[in-house]
């Protein structure tokens, strides 16, 4: 266990330097102007702009300027080119907000998937197997921009039902507040996922269903539900929980930035898509290595939680 | 087998079909079983004879829309046919228990072996946790699994195949049934094996009063085990009797060819093992009359006619058999056959 620790600390290590690199050198090619001239803003003087070159290395070599960025990084005094903001700021700012959708979502699609998948293998061929199928493959195929914005116009804007975007504080407007402003960018994020992961678990357990060691447990005079779920379930919901860890990991790493922006909750996803429209490249720099850092440590989640569902498999 | 002993099991006629986008199979075609508290019936044939169907119809794991069912199997009072769903769970385990084939795979990979008879005891009676592991430990020691108290905590892939049939053995013990069905429990072993999951066989049935169906196609492995044999072929039994009779006076080609295709010490040693010309018959386009009629050196015209499973040698033992040769006839063409059963293309003595 030590070991396999230690492993999987220096690989994230050197999954983040890669991605920092690969993003720091893409921006780099891609044209957006002189970065201290941005920053300066509209009138500068080239005192000013010389000043911010000297700091932020730009007229030194490539490598200079990645590794004074990248010390800007950790200590938290990177600024955005654009507006010249904190990003550590920004992101802290954007984290509660992110999280908030992405554990709400992420816990709606498992449970939903989970239901429906199982629901619909039971009664596989019957007409409601059909029914869910077929509304499953409609929620895999409705884009999150369009169902988002179809649910909080007609939903919040003209029926009123819910508002129409934003994000409320807990501690300012209270739980309920809350609960409201969340409900539709979980339901439109979570409805893409129910989809899949409905249809995964579902062929899993028909997979499962005819193993030998069902017909065991059902020999064994369990009732129908202790060998669906103890037995069928338990064994077909392995590889479900390694899917939905690392699609938690990416959605909590501001992933769902499509419903972010749709629904103006302003996480860590919305300041991303915001910040390439403006190709403004320490945000992006630093919610990309946010982004990687939270995908790497769901994967080790996930391979541990998966040796822990499955005893033949070993760590290391 | 104390005569007079308890009928457990009484299976007449019993029919399995399923539904298939081929056409319907007939699986198990007027199947009539007894089996005695104390026994062991060895029910035998080669792979399709509908064997392990009759097994798994016993203990209601046939079941499913595309199944017809038809006749009566009765375990003591309650039709097993017939029967509801929730009745059958009731006695699964705790009436009439299953040893599956394939150790291999019929024990869940993720759960501990210990508990996985502990939840078999626990589904049936209310014992506490501490209590049912005690009774587990006893049963894995009983059936030959060493340091049984550290084994409990084991998962499946950390035993030998030898070692999870005999699990399979313990949990099918664990809530001591009074029928046992051993589904072709030695096939998936090796030789070594086979023998030693035999020797807990044959103590078990010392040792409880349980009457044992084993099913196999192995008529070497139910030589010195079996009080009776079943023949099956073609999803009928084609002759039933004592072990002595079915080895010593079979009246059937079929089970003639069964005991020739055994490889015998006490006789030369063919340059081929001898085998049954032909291929058994499909199960949804079945051939008329005797199932047997296609690859049988002896028959006739008699035999497009179905022959009925009926006593045709004298003698109160109970031997019955489904060919219409007199037994007389019978024995000429034994001697004529040889001593190993049907001449099969390209055996030379």
């Amino acid at each position: 266990m030590g070991r396999f620790v230690a492993r999987r600390v220096v690989g994230m290590l050197l999954v983040m330097f890669a991605v920092s690199v690969l993003t720091f050198l893409i921006f780099n090619v891609i044209p957006n102007g002189d970065p201290a001239d941005r920053m300066a803003g509209k009138n500068s003087t080239p005192v000013q702009i010389d000043a911010i070159e000297k700091e932020w290395g730009f007229d030194k070599s490539l490598p200079v300027q990645y590794a004074t960025t990248m010390e800007k990084v950790f200590t938290g005094d990177l600024v955005s080119y654009y507006t010249q903001t904190n990003v550590a700021e920004q992101i802290r700012r954007g984290i509660p907000r992110t999280f908030a959708l992405a554990i709400g979502a992420a816990l709606l699609w498992f449970a939903m998937g989970t239901a429906l998948g199982l629901y619909t293998a039971i009664r596989a061929g019957r007409w409601s197997d059909t029914l869910v199928t077929v509304l499953a493959l409609i929620g895999v195929s409705m884009p999150v921009f369009w169902l988002g914005a179809l649910a909080s116009y007609y939903l919040g804007f003209k029926a009123g039902l819910f508002p129409n975007g934003g994000y409320a504080e807990i501690g300012e407007e209270g739980l309920w507040e809350w609960v409201k402003h969340m409900i539709l960018p979980w339901t439109v994020l979570a409805t893409l996922f129910i989809g899949v992961y409905s249809r995964v678990l579902r062929s899993n357990v028909l997979d499962t269903i005819n193993d030998d060691y069902v017909r065991t447990a059902r020999a064994k005079g369990l009732s129908e539900r202790r060998v669906m779920i103890h037995h069928v379930l338990r064994n077909s919901l392995i590889p479900i929980v390694t899917l939905w860890g690392l699609d938690f990991g990416a959605v909590l790493g501001g992933g769902a930035i499509l419903t972010e922006t749709v629904f103006d909750l302003d996480g860590v996803g919305q300041y991303f898509a915001e910040s390439i429209g403006t190709l403004d490249v320490p945000p992006v720099l630093a919610v990309t290595l946010f982004g990687a850092f939270f995908i790497v440590i769901l994967n080790t989640v996930v391979d541990i939680v998966y040796a822990a569902l499955d005893p033949r498999i070993r760590l290391s | 087998m104390a005569p007079n002993s308890e009928l457990l099991l009484d299976v007449q006629d019993l029919n399995v079909s399923f539904a298939t986008e081929e056409g319907i199979v007939h699986a198990v075609d007027e199947v009539s079983l007894a089996l005695h508290a104390g026994e062991v019936l060895a029910v035998v044939g080669e792979s399709g004879s509908g064997k392990s169907v009759t097994a798994m119809t016993l203990m209601g794991l046939t079941r499913s829309p595309n199944a017809r069912f038809a006749g009566s199997a009765k375990l003591r009072d309650l039709d097993l046919v017939t029967a509801s769903d929730d009745q059958l769970r009731k006695v699964r385990a705790e009436e009439i228990a299953m040893i599956f084939q394939d150790p291999m795979t019929s024990l869940n990979p993720v759960h501990r072996v210990g508990r996985q008879i502990v939840e078999q005891i626990q589904a049936h009676r209310d014992v506490p946790d501490g209590e049912a592991r005690d009774q587990v430990v006893a049963l894995l020691e009983r059936v030959g699994i060493p340091r049984a108290r550290e084994r409990f905590d084991s998962y499946p892939h950390e035993f030998s195949g030898g070692m999870r049939q005999r699990v399979m053995i313990a949990m099918a013990l664990s809530c001591d049934p009074a029928v046992l069905i051993a589904d072709e429990p030695t096939t998936a072993l090796d030789v070594t094996i086979q023998a030693q999951i035999l020797e807990v066989l044959k103590e078990l049935r010392t040792r409880t009063n349980a009457g044992i169906i084993l099913v196999t196609h192995d008529l070497g492995v139910v030589a010195d085990i079996a009080d009776r044999i079943a023949v099956m072929y073609a999803g009928r039994i084609v002759e039933q009797g004592s072990t002595d009779e079915i080895f010593y006076n079979p009246q059937h080609p079929y089970t003639w060819g069964l005991l020739g295709s055994i490889t015998r010490v006490d006789r030369p040693r063919p340059t081929r093992l001898p085998s049954i010309p032909g291929m058994p018959p499909s199960l949804i386009t079945r051939p008329q009359g005797c199932h047997f009629r296609p690859r049988c050196p002896h028959a006739h015209d008699a035999c497009l006619a179905k022959p009925e499973l009926i006593a045709r040698v004298g003698g109160e033992s109970g031997h019955t058999d489904r060919c219409v040769v007199t037994p007389e006839r019978k024995a000429a063409l034994r001697e004529t056959d040889g001593q190993i059963g049907l001449v099969a293309g390209g055996v030379t003595g």
